[in-house]
């Protein structure tokens, strides 16, 4: 009879749970030994903190979890029904002083890690201009390399605004000198993720997040995204390498020496989506194709984000903006390759164009409405022009705080 | 001339069907055909077995239409089962494409189904499997823990559950017809906006969670005002059972966070349709708006999930260890505590995203300071157990499993919580790894510890322990092994979602998850063969005293199952474990004195209503506009119509009650004797 179960096994059930858990740690040990712990064994100094937090957390944390699965597990063997030995009070319910020790004791170590995350968060923030390149080491903190990462469907860009080059799938940086990652997206959200180096932080269209982080050993890791961004998501990988300076001024001069060039044109072929993407090396990028990427305006005609805020900062256009639409061919904007037609708001000209328009203004055209155009950005037609404050973008606002 | 009639052909079948082409059904994919024969094989032996033995009369007017706590909180359990089939089957395929796609092998599943299954896996798990259960089992025990004979409003339950099982409809229909959403289960902007998810899968999404949700909320205000008003009396609020004080905190997450997320799909689905700039990359749109407001709804929900959980495990607790629980008051507190907490912690979610160190601290001390509260029910199920005399039966066993694998996922959940620890884990297995770790460990334990436990209550009989244990251990030893190499995976660097695989050496641990995969799915298998086994053996396993487990609290002072009026006389409450109390102080059942009992009646309404509601999802999923409109219209019209309807209510005749009453005095007296 299988369903009759002796009722002095029932109390075995409890431990045998945690002595079969244990033998199932054995083989996961002996597999350990040949995994590439990258979190737990990074090679830059930002992750190399990050993991001692998530060594010290865990820590502070199993002084009371321990305890507990101990606890958990002895009473459920000490209090079962078949030891009639064992003290039995039905009515007990209430202690006060064992209430204050079940409270405070969570409480005090959620205090000393509630410290821990305040400080740390602070420290670790990848805002944060590096204070150090390795324990004990802020002697020899160099200006910071900087790197604009844009992450595409699916693949990755980066631009060395420095060396005037940029790379697709493939990023480098010296050993000990630190790095200052711009972050943004073409599309849809991705996360910029090298785990050797130091934490992820999202790439994200029309925003900018910033990384700050350094690599102390030489090597070649991983990076990926890090946020699923649709079909080709998996293949989203670049390999990251840490470089000696000699390394590195060579890595620049094989992209130098690249027959590639990256105008704009180029970069909204770029764009659209292709996925496992192999490595490209541009040896010249178009002016400021970073900054029209992070203001969605790499589409020649498309007002910039950043010059839509400046203008909504002075008041707006009024009436006019309405008729500032133009359905413009996006060829992005499916990302199973096929276009669609969207309404954007074009854009207004570039300052020299404004001005060549304002210097043959008079002589080639009459406005058609006479009505004024009181917008606060915009003088009344006949006045004369009042001259243009064109503010760039406020490009230190944080993403998420928009 | 054939041009223009094939011009206006398609122009009509555009207008007749919208978007639904032949090219919307699947018949390419061998998988989804192969799929759908099972389906319809399955589907057409069901009814033709309902048809032959002339169920659908009976199914129609003591189910589907029925305002019966009881029967619709059952109807809620079996929608929860069928649909964790459903999504455990979508698990099993991701375990075995990220098993299989290593050394430049793709796997078996394209980037466009596999995308649709890690997310249809997580919309199902949540919103159609745990989501219904908890539900269920709230709205079978809380009114007869509180002693009362039905909830407040028992029409509303009705339309309740079959607009969840409306919702389910929807999401089991993108299967065959059109796809699911390819977006990941919170459908972030822009990825989810009509630029790069123009197809109908995140449409499905949307009415599918908007339909069901319409139903979560109105069984969250009927829970609400149900314990509020209803109660026996005598039953302070400090009096009531620690299940029933779960169901109030979770229902009150309920009705304040579900219109949020009805509100951030309205607005999505305004950007999708109507061409709205509320999430878009431009003109003014701003898809951090969208993860923040679905997460504020999205972090209370994980407590809405968890909370009833930890009600059942104390109630377990207390029962199998014969005490009272330890710790009432503070346990109350706790769960108040944490029901407000859960509203100031949703930023945890994207500490990667870009917000400044103070903002990541405050949200990452709140996360933390969450863990005391928790921390300290931990200690009141284990001083509850201290001094006890505690009874392995199943509710137990799953109760202790909880206790050792929550622990460890509530330590890896502080870890994420920490900002600088998340910015390496976030998005990875690891992350998988602790939410399954709460999730399984928490709430899938909690469902069957309380399935065990009150499931001879429901029907009278109780549930198998052989196969109990068989689907125990299935599925604890599956969790384990299905999810510890993920946390190693994790902290090896693997990210979440990732559909194909270069680094060789990971394979074994995927290979390791899959074969956890096969142990959950004998754990599953033996749960549903412990059901079968126990229907056929239920004489064997008859309890007719109304108390199996010799329970505390007033839903065993009933008889098993419990008539349809719950109680013949409302008792009277003393203590917060009322029916310990009672049996203690020698409580004598009532044999006469009794009167006719004022009851709810039946009503088709919900099912018509839930219908023309998933209708309307249909239209609006596919353009069809008219039919949009045309259910719109039928909705409001059968709304108002059912407001004429004055024919609701009648009463049990006091002869039905003395008979019903002396069938369980007669039964009793047996059991005595023997």
């Amino acid at each position: 009879m299988r369903l009759t179960v002796r009722p002095n096994r029932h109390y075995e059930m409890g431990n045998a749970l945690s002595r079969l858990r244990i033998l199932l740690l054995l083989p996961l040990v002996a597999l350990l030994g040949g995994c590439n712990f990258v979190v737990m064994n990074p090679a830059g100094d930002i992750a190399v903190q990050q993991r001692d937090l998530v060594i010290i957390s865990t820590v502070l944390m199993l002084l009371i979890i321990v305890p507990v699965m101990a606890l958990i597990v002895f009473f459920a063997w000490k209090y079962r029904q078949s030891n009639t030995d064992a003290k039995y009070e039905p009515d007990w319910d209430h202690s006060t002083h064992l209430e204050l020790v079940i409270w405070s004791m969570p409480l005090l170590i959620i205090i000393c890690l509630g410290a821990v995350t305040w400080s740390s968060t602070h420290l670790l923030d990848p805002y944060r201009r590096l204070d150090r390149i390795a324990p004990g080491n802020a002697a020899t903190l160099n200006e910071p390399l900087q790197v604009e990462v844009v992450a595409l469907d699916w693949k990755w860009l980066f631009f060395y605004p420095e060396y005037g080059i940029a790379t697709v799938n493939e990023l480098a940086a010296p050993v000990d000198r630190p790095v200052r990652f711009k972050i943004t997206a073409s599309s849809v959200m991705n996360s910029f993720y090298i785990p050797a180096l130091a934490g992820q932080i999202y790439a994200m269209p029309g925003m900018e997040t910033k990384l700050h982080a350094v690599i102390n050993k030489a090597g070649v890791y991983d990076g990926f995204s890090a946020n699923y961004s649709g079909a080709g998501f998996s293949g989203m990988r670049f390999k990251f390498h840490g470089v000696d300076q000699a390394g590195f001024d060579a890595w620049i001069a094989k992209a130098k020496a690249s027959s590639e060039t990256l105008s704009r044109e180029a970069y909204l072929e770029l764009e659209k989506p292709s996925e496992n993407v192999p490595v490209r090396r541009f040896r010249e990028v178009a002016p400021d194709l970073y900054k029209a990427i992070l203001n969605m305006c790499a589409q020649p005609g498309k007002m910039c984000m950043s010059e839509m805020m400046a203008m909504d900062a002075k008041g707006g256009l009024g009436l006019a903006s309405a008729r500032n639409i133009l359905p413009l061919k996006y060829n992005i904007s499916m990302l199973d390759g096929t276009s669609a037609t969207k309404n954007y708001v074009a854009s207004v000209c570039t300052l020299a164009e404004a001005a060549r328009e304002v210097s043959d203004l008079r002589s080639t055209t009459t406005p058609l409405d006479p009505t004024p155009v009181t917008g606060a950005g915009l003088a009344r037609p006949g006045a004369a022009p009042a001259p243009f404050n064109f503010t760039p973008a406020p490009a230190e606002r944080r993403a998420s705080n928009t | 001339m054939s041009d223009t009639a094939a011009l206006a052909n398609t122009g009509l079948a555009k207008f007749i069907f919208g978007r639904l082409t032949l090219e919307s059904f699947p018949y390419h994919e061998p998988i989804l055909v192969a799929t759908f024969a099972m389906v319809a094989l399955g589907g057409i032996v069901l009814l033709g077995a309902l048809t032959y033995f002339k169920l659908w009369g009976y199914l129609w007017k003591e189910w589907f239409t029925s305002v019966d706590h009881k029967k619709i909180g059952i109807m809620y359990m079996v929608l929860g089962i069928v649909m964790l089939l459903r999504g455990f089957a979508d698990a099993v395929m991701m375990r075995a494409q990220q098993a299989m796609a290593f050394n430049g092998s793709d796997g078996f599943l394209p980037a466009h189904h596999y995308d649709q299954v890690f997310t249809a896996h997580g919309v199902i798990m949540i919103f159609f499997v745990a989501m219904p259960l908890v539900t269920g089992l709230m709205n079978y025990i809380v009114p007869l823990q509180i002693g009362a004979r039905d909830v407040s409003f028992p029409f509303l339950n009705n339309f309740s559950f079959w607009m969840t099982t409306g919702g389910a409809i929807l999401v089991m229909m993108s299967l065959f017809v059109g796809e699911f959403a390819k977006t990941g289960w919170l459908a972030y902007p822009p990825l989810s906006n009509i630029g790069y998810s123009p197809d109908v899968g995140v449409d499905y999404y949307i009415w599918a969670l908007q339909v069901a949700g319409v139903g979560t909320t109105l069984s969250g205000i009927n829970l609400i005002a149900t314990i509020v008003k209803m109660r026996a009396p005598g039953m302070t609020m400090m009096k009531m059972p620690i299940f029933t004080w779960t169901s109030l905190c979770t229902n009150v997450l309920i009705v304040a966070s579900f219109p949020i997320l009805t509100a951030v799909l309205a607005l999505l689905s305004l950007d999708r349709y109507v061409g709205t700039n509320f999430f878009t990359n431009d003109l003014g749109g701003n898809p951090m708006m969208y993860v923040n407001l679905i997460w504020i709804w999205g972090h209370p929900e994980v407590y809405i999930l968890i909370l009833p959980l930890f009600g059942v495990f104390s109630e377990v607790t207390s029962t199998f260890s014969g005490k009272k629980l330890f710790g009432y008051t503070s346990m109350v507190y706790a769960t108040l505590v944490i029901t407000i907490l859960s509203y100031l912690v949703w930023l945890h979610h994207f500490f990667t995203m870009g917000s400044g160190a103070s903002v990541n601290s405050f949200f990452g001390i709140t996360t933390m300071i969450i863990s005391i509260p928790t921390g300290a029910k931990i200690f009141n199920w284990l001083f509850t157990m201290y001094r006890g005399r505690i009874r392995f039966e199943l509710p137990m066993m799953w109760t202790i499993a909880f206790m050792l694998t929550f622990v460890i996922g509530g330590m890896t959940g502080v870890l994420l919580a920490v900002p600088p620890a998340d910015f390496v884990l976030h998005n990875s297995l690891f992350l998988i790894a602790h939410f399954h770790n709460v999730i399984i460990g928490g709430v899938v334990f909690g469902i069957f510890a309380a399935i065990n436990f009150w499931f001879p209550k429901a029907f009278g009989f109780k549930l198998d322990q052989f196969w109990g244990k068989v689907s125990f251990w299935g599925w604890v030893l599956g969790f384990y092994f299905a999810f510890m190499p993920l946390y190693v995976l994790g902290l090896m660097g693997v990210t979440r979602r990732l559909r194909t695989f270069d680094d060789p050496s990971l394979q074994i641990w995927f290979i390791i998850a899959a074969f956890g995969a096969v142990l959950i799915a004998i754990g599953i298998g033996a749960f549903l063969v412990q059901i079968a086994v126990s229907i056929w053996n239920r004489e064997k396993l008859r309890d007719t005293t109304g108390d199996p487990w010799n329970g505390r609290t007033l839903e065993w002072a009933t008889s098993s199952p419990p008539p349809d009026y719950n109680f013949a006389f409302t008792p009277v409450i003393h203590d917060n474990d009322s029916w310990w109390d009672m049996k203690r102080r020698g409580y004598v059942r009532p044999l006469e004195g009794f009167k006719p009992i004022h009851m709810p009646k039946n009503t088709g309404t919900g099912v018509i209503l839930s219908v023309l509601a998933t209708t309307m999802g249909f239209a609006l999923i596919w353009y069809i506009w008219w039919l949009a409109a045309l259910s719109f219209v039928a909705i409001v019209a059968v709304a108002i119509f059912h407001t004429f309807n004055y024919n609701r209510d009648f009463h049990i005749p006091v002869e039905d009650v003395i008979r019903t009453e002396g069938e369980r005095t007669k039964l009793l007296a047996v059991q005595a004797a023997s």
